[in-house]
């Protein structure tokens, strides 16, 4: 609050209402009702529930189907988050070094930012589609009989894939920003230290860019577990059956599909505290990371 | 040894050195236009195969080259009737796309930029507290809560209307977050002048703070444009009519459609012109208000 701000009273809560409201009723009423019916045996035809206590979540616990899910999501959000932030990583170091084309090099390494997640998976669908698809044919001459949906490796593959592709210009937009930011004191003064390009790059350049890689780290574990749920919907078909999923897919599949209501809302509050921890350890990190600005 | 030879060869010594730079250069070069190319080519494909017949694709999948279907399928895509009902095409879904990503994009920046403007500049016992319920928000996606907001939308009867497409998107903290960042970092002086000069908080609103926060603003709404155009799950669920469809929401049907076996060529042309429609717009956006847009991203998540 500014210290000189304006004492009006009526005002300031006029101005936070709709706000407040939109929040009450399509946030913190969902959530609680999420929460509660976490511990509750809905009926399939919807005549009543009954309390079931911590029965949904001991259910998920023993679950085998659950336990292969977050498996999975486990290891495709971290080789999405791996690959996504070294690759752009190597973009914008390049980027930022280069003098010539700078400008076109940033255009278009950005721009799919743009694209929406299942349009990247309907392409992603061409490129692997089981007969003429060119990278299924690419991993066939390499000796790979890759078959998209028929497949558990192959889907999780091209899952992981068009993922990548899709998340690589927002981690190059930080980390060239993040690049540019260093002042040129410290480039030249680093210049006249240390001759390897290399070793410059990772005893002054790295550590000068870890907070923004651990911003993105965080935003990265974020995209993977939730805004990648167009690319699966799309690349499974909106059919799962043996397919590789992510939490938040099953979230939608168990509730939407299998009228689970119990457990869907169990596995909704798992995911909450995960994020709630996800983001505990983002604010962490930005109260660090104003010291270093 | 070195030494000895690095001073005696003194004259050859920058040809070498900068022959060494361009090699570098060269490498640099390369490894931005190998990412440039994956980035770009999937779609520069996707558009050449737009230029054949739905027979050529079936057959062969993504082609390399340029045939005269172009216009065709770009057509088809736009204005033929398609879907169940037969009640959608491409400039309905266009519309839809337009309505959803305006008016999240506008809906967030006006309810946000007046939250932060209260909590920011106003005495208030309550604002921290306000705060940090709104704050709180920014903890939990709509993916995590998507079935009690899907039954909240539903007993309000907003299902297939735009209200309840638009409204549970923004009931989120960014913008609010952000706009509350920015007010914080004007100086204080600019409202003690403007209460000297008798300038009431509605006035000191409109006629000061929006106009300073122009570009910040600008820089929002294209973030929030496209994600909100981008929204795929929300749409998903909530809008069953095909005449409230979004390209997006749209490119489920199309998948649906031809993942289907039946007796007629499955229309590839038109569903990989639909699948250009739906990016043209915000990659449109992305690209020329590129400064806005990085700035608005880069400064926002700090």
């Amino acid at each position: 609050m500014k210290r000189a701000g304006f004492t009006t009273v009526w005002l300031p809560i006029a101005l936070l209402l709709p706000q407040l409201m939109i929040i009450a009723i399509f946030f913190y009423w969902p959530a609680a009702w999420a929460v509660q019916s976490s511990f509750y045996l809905q009926d399939p035809f919807g005549f009543g529930s009954t309390f079931v206590g911590v029965e949904n979540y001991t259910d998920l616990m023993t679950n085998t189907e659950y336990g292969k899910v977050a498996r999975f999501t486990l290891i495709y959000t971290a080789l999405v988050t791996f690959f996504s932030l070294s690759i752009a990583l190597l973009l914008a170091v390049k980027a930022d070094k280069v003098i010539k084309g700078a400008k076109s090099y940033r255009t278009l390494l950005m721009w799919v930012y743009a694209i929406a997640p299942p349009v990247a998976g309907f392409l992603g669908l061409m490129f692997f589609d089981q007969r003429n698809g060119p990278m299924t044919e690419m991993f066939q001459t390499l000796g790979w009989d890759f078959r998209l949906g028929a497949d558990y490796n192959s889907t999780a593959t091209a899952m992981v894939i068009v993922a990548v592709w899709k998340q690589i210009p927002v981690n190059f937009i930080f980390f060239l920003s993040g690049l540019q930011s260093i002042p040129k004191s410290v480039r030249e003064a680093a210049l006249i230290d240390n001759r390897s390009a290399s070793g410059r790059f990772w005893d002054v350049t790295f550590p000068l860019l870890a907070p923004t890689a651990f911003f993105l780290l965080i935003i990265n574990i974020t995209y993977a577990l939730f805004d990648t749920f167009g690319i699966i919907d799309t690349l499974v078909r909106s059919e799962p059956g043996n397919n590789p999923v992510t939490l938040v897919y099953k979230v939608f599949v168990d509730g939407f599909r299998g009228n689970d209501l119990g457990g869907s809302s169990a596995q909704s509050v798992i995911l909450m505290v995960l994020v709630l921890l996800l983001t505990v350890f983002q604010f962490r990190l930005i109260e660090r990371r104003i010291h270093y600005t | 040894m070195t030494d000895i030879t690095e001073t005696h060869v003194t004259s050859p010594a920058p040809s070498r050195s900068t022959k060494r730079i361009r090699w570098s250069q060269v490498f640099d070069h390369t490894i931005l236009c190998t990412g440039a190319f994956f980035m770009l080519f999937p779609v520069l494909l996707v558009l050449m195969t737009t230029s054949f017949e739905d027979a050529d694709i079936v057959r062969n999948g993504l082609q390399f080259g340029f045939e005269g279907q172009m216009l065709e399928n770009f057509d088809a895509a736009m204005f033929e009737a398609a879907g169940f009902s037969k009640a959608i095409t491409g400039t309905r879904m266009l519309m839809n796309s337009l309505i959803l990503g305006f008016g999240f994009a506008i809906g967030k920046i006006v309810i946000s930029m007046m939250a932060a403007y209260a909590i920011v500049y106003f005495r208030l016992r309550f604002a921290t507290f306000a705060f940090w319920i709104i704050f709180t928000t920014l903890l939990l996606p709509l993916e995590v809560r998507i079935l009690p907001s899907y039954e909240a939308i539903q007993s309000l009867g907003l299902a297939n209307t735009y209200s309840g497409l638009i409204i549970p998107l923004i009931a989120s903290a960014t913008g609010t977050f952000f706009f509350r960042q920015f007010f914080r970092s004007i100086p204080e002086e600019l409202v003690e002048a403007a209460r000297i000069d008798g300038a009431g908080p509605i006035k000191f609103f409109i006629d000061i703070l929006v106009p300073l926060s122009r570009t910040m603003i600008a820089a929002i709404f294209i973030i929030m444009f496209v994600y909100g155009w981008n929204q795929y799950l929300w749409p998903t669920l909530i809008t069953t009519d095909e005449g409230m469809f979004t390209l997006v929401r749209g490119i489920k049907q199309i998948v649906q459609v031809l993942s289907q076996t039946g007796a007629m060529i499955p229309e590839y042309g038109k569903a990989l012109a639909l699948s250009l429609i739906a990016m043209i717009p915000p990659v449109l956006i992305v690209i020329f208000f590129q400064s806005w847009f990085v700035k608005g991203l880069t400064e926002s998540d700090k």
